[in-house]
C-alpha cells in the first residue's frame, strides 16, 4: 500500500462540515428544505460524520434558525455521525430534544477572539462547556471540542502553540473525544502547522486529533499534509468550499471536501467517500445558491467531463 | 528538511497571455515584467519567439523583449520554439532561451505533429547555437504527473526525457505537470525517478494548480531531498496568471504570491518582497479584466 510506505495513516476520516461551518458563513439565508436536502445527500456520499447545524441562538446566527426543523428533517444513515453545535447548557438540551446524538463546543486560543465571538474569556467558556460535557456524560452523548485560531487570530495576530495545547488539553480532559485544531483565518502554514501539533501532541493523543484548515491563503492542502505526515488522521473540510472568511472580505475560508478527497486518493488513503457523488452534492448546493464553487477538483472535472 | 532558499521562476509573462480571452496589450505586458522586477524575483521568463500564426497573444515578443527595463542580476530568459525562434530572441537582445520537450508521446504526437525524439533533434541546433553564444538554455518536460490524452505516464519516461535534455546541454530541468493532476504520491515518485538521471541541483518543478494540488506538490518536491544540494528551483506565475487549456475555465498555473506565502511561513529565503509582490496583480487583472487566482491577493483585498 503505497500509503504504508510513505508513512501515512491508512484511512483518514473526513468530518464534513459544510451544512453548518459552511452555510453559516455564506451570505445567503437558505431554505430548511435545500440545507436537508444537501445533508441527505451528504449521507450517501459516504461521508461518516456530517455536521449539520448549530444551536445558538437565531439572534447571532440567523442563518442557523432553523436548527431544530434541520435536525428532525434529516434521514439519518446508519454509521454516519450528525453532531451539531451547542455554545451553552440551553443549546444542548434543545439539541438534545431535536434528536441530536453527539455534540461540538467550540473554544479558543486567542483571549480576544473568545471575547468578540462569544463574548466571554476562555476560563468562562470551557466552565460552560464543562456544564455540557458533564450533562453530555450523563446521557452517553459523545462531545467533539473545536480550538479556533490555533495558527493565528484575527485580532491579536500569533498564537503560541503552548496555548492551543493548553486549551486542548481543558477541552479533553472534560471529555471531548476529539479535538479539531481550527486555523481559523486559515494564515498557518506547513512550519507553523507542525509546531503547533508537537506542542499537542505532548498533551492529546494523536488519535484524538483533527485538523480544520481554511484555505483563506491557499495553505489549506500543503497544511492538510504536513498534519497528516504526522499522523493527524482525522480531517475537516466543507463540500464545494463552502463558507467564506468572515475577516477578510471577499476572501474564501473552509477548504474544499472534493479537493482534499483528491489528494488523499491519490496518496492512496482510504477515505470511504465517493469523490463523484461528493462533486455532485457540490454542485446541487452551488446551483442552490446561485454561487461558483471553491473547489478546483470541480472547476476542472465538470469542464472536462472527466475526473481523473 | 527544507532547503534554506528557493529560487522562484516567475513564468506569469510567458505563460499568462496565451490562454486568456483577451489581447494583451505591449505596453501592459513590459510594464508587467517592469513590475516584476522591483519585486526581488531574480528570474522573469518574458515572452516566447514562437510564430505569431500559432500563438498570436506573443506576436510582440521583440517589442517586449525590447521594451522591457532589464535590470542588473535578473534574468529574462525566452521562450525559442524551432525553427527561427532562438536566432528571433538573440537578434532581439535574449541573454537566456528555453526549449520544450514532454514526457508523453501522444501530447508530443498531437501538439506538434511528431515524436519526442523527433521534437528533441530539432533543439540540436538551438543547443550548438546557444553553446556558441554562451547562452544558458533552460530545458521544460511536460506532462510530468499526467497527460491529458494518454494513461498515468511512467516515471521511468520522464527521467528518460529529462535525461536526454539535461544531455543536450540544459542547465536546468523544469518539471511540468502540464494538467495539474498530481498528488505528492506521484510527484515524489517521479523526482526519485528523475533524481537518478539528473542532478536535484538542475532540477525545478512546475506545477499546475488545476486540482487545488499544486502547493501541496511543491511542499513534497522541497521536502523529500534529504541530501544536500535540495530541489530549489520552483516555477510560479503572478496572480496565477495562465488557465488550463484542457480544461475550459479550470485554473492552471499556481500564483506565484500563494507560493511566496508558503515559503515565507517555512522560512525559505527567496529574495522576493511580497508586499512588493501584490502591486502588479491588480495592475494585471484590472488590465485584463479578470480575477485573480491567487488565494493571498484575494484574503489581501480590504478594500
Amino acid at each position: 500500500q503505497e500509503s504504508q510506505a510513505s508513512g501515512l495513516p491508512e484511512y483518514i476520516k473526513i468530518v464534513e462540515v459544510g451544512p453548518r461551518d459552511g452555510l453559516q458563513n455564506e451570505k445567503v439565508i437558505v431554505p430548511t428544505d435545500i440545507k436537508i436536502e444537501l445533508i441527505n445527500r451528504l449521507s450517501k456520499t459516504g461521508l461518516p460524520a456530517i455536521e449539520v447545524t448549530s444551536f445558538v441562538s437565531s439572534k447571532w446566527v440567523p442563518q442557523m434558525a432553523d436548527h431544530k426543523e434541520v435536525m428532525r428533517g434529516i434521514e439519518r444513515h446508519p454509521g454516519v455521525q450528525y453532531p451539531v453545535l451547542t455554545p451553552n447548557l440551553q443549546g444542548f438540551h434543545s439539541a438534545i430534544a431535536a434528536g441530536a446524538t453527539e455534540v461540538s463546543v467550540f473554544g479558543a486560543a486567542s483571549e480576544s477572539f473568545s471575547k468578540m465571538n462569544i463574548n466571554c474569556s476562555i476560563e468562562e467558556s470551557i466552565e460552560k462547556f464543562e456544564e455540557i460535557a458533564k450533562s453530555a456524560r450523563n446521557m452517553d452523548i459523545p462531545v467533539r471540542g473545536y480550538v479556533s485560531c490555533a495558527l493565528g487570530c484575527p485580532y491579536e495576530g500569533n498564537i503560541i502553540p503552548a496555548k492551543v495545547a493548553e486549551v486542548s488539553k481543558r477541552l479533553y480532559s472534560m471529555g471531548c473525544y476529539e479535538i479539531s485544531l481550527g486555523d481559523t483565518i486559515g494564515v498557518g502554514t506547513p512550519g507553523s502547522m507542525k509546531r503547533m501539533l508537537e506542542a499537542v501532541m505532548k498533551e492529546i493523543p494523536l488519535s484524538a486529533l483533527a485538523v480544520h484548515c481554511h484555505d483563506t491563503y491557499g495553505q489549506a492542502l500543503a497544511n492538510i499534509l504536513t498534519a497528516i505526515q504526522m499522523g493527524v488522521a482525522v480531517v475537516d473540510s466543507s463540500v464545494a468550499g463552502l463558507g467564506g472568511c468572515p475577516y477578510a472580505k471577499g476572501a474564501t475560508g473552509n477548504v474544499a471536501t472534493e479537493d482534499v478527497i483528491y489528494m488523499l486518493n491519490g496518496l492512496g488513503i482510504n477515505t470511504g467517500v465517493n469523490l463523484y457523488t461528493v462533486m455532485e452534492t457540490g454542485n446541487f448546493i452551488c446551483t442552490a445558491l446561485n454561487k461558483k464553487t471553491n473547489s478546483k477538483v470541480a472547476q476542472a472535472s465538470f469542464n472536462t467531463g472527466t475526473i481523473h | 528538511a527544507f532547503p534554506k532558499r528557493v529560487k522562484v521562476v516567475e513564468v506569469g509573462p510567458r505563460d499568462g497571455p496565451p490562454p486568456e480571452k483577451n489581447v494583451v496589450p505591449t505596453a501592459v505586458k513590459i510594464n508587467l515584467i517592469n513590475m516584476l522586477s522591483e519585486t526581488g524575483l531574480q528570474v522573469i521568463e518574458a515572452t516566447s519567439f514562437v510564430s505569431p500564426k500559432w500563438v498570436p497573444q506573443m506576436a510582440d515578443h521583440t517589442e517586449v523583449m525590447q521594451g522591457i527595463n532589464k535590470l542588473p542580476g535578473i534574468s529574462y530568459p525566452v521562450l525559442t520554439p524551432p525553427p527561427k525562434g532562438f536566432q528571433a530572441a538573440v537578434a532581439a537582445g535574449a541573454k537566456e532561451v528555453s526549449i520544450f520537450g514532454a514526457a508523453s508521446e501522444l501530447f508530443t504526437k498531437k501538439n506538434i505533429n511528431c515524436s519526442i525524439e523527433e521534437s528533441l533533434e530539432r533543439f540540436d541546433e538551438v543547443m550548438a547555437a546557444a553553446r556558441a553564444a554562451s547562452i544558458p538554455v533552460r530545458g521544460y518536460v511536460s506532462c510530468v504527473l499526467g497527460c491529458p490524452y494518454a494513461p498515468p505516464l511512467s516515471a521511468a519516461k520522464v527521467a528518460e526525457v529529462s535525461k536526454k535534455m539535461y544531455s543536450m546541454g540544459c542547465y536546468e530541468i523544469s518539471l511540468g505537470d502540464t494538467i495539474g493532476i498530481g498528488t505528492p504520491g506521484s510527484m515524489k515518485e517521479m523526482l526519485t525517478a528523475v533524481m537518478k538521471e539528473v542532478p536535484v541541483g538542475a532540477l525545478a518543478v512546475h506545477c499546475h494548480d488545476t486540482y487545488g494540488q499544486a502547493l501541496a506538490n511543491i511542499l513534497v518536491a522541497l521536502q523529500w531531498v534529504c541530501l544536500p544540494p535540495p530541489l530549489s528551483v520552483v516555477d510560479a506565475s503572478v496572480a496565477g496568471l495562465g488557465g488550463c487549456p484542457y480544461a475550459q475555465g479550470a485554473s492552471g498555473n499556481v500564483a506565484t504570491e500563494d507560493l511566496v506565502y508558503m515559503l515565507n511561513g517555512l522560512g525559505i529565503h527567496t529574495g522576493v518582497d511580497l508586499q512588493k509582490l501584490m502591486d502588479p496583480p491588480p495592475f494585471i487583472c484590472n488590465a485584463l479584466n479578470r480575477r485573480t487566482n491567487s488565494k493571498v491577493s484575494q484574503a489581501s483585498c480590504r478594500l
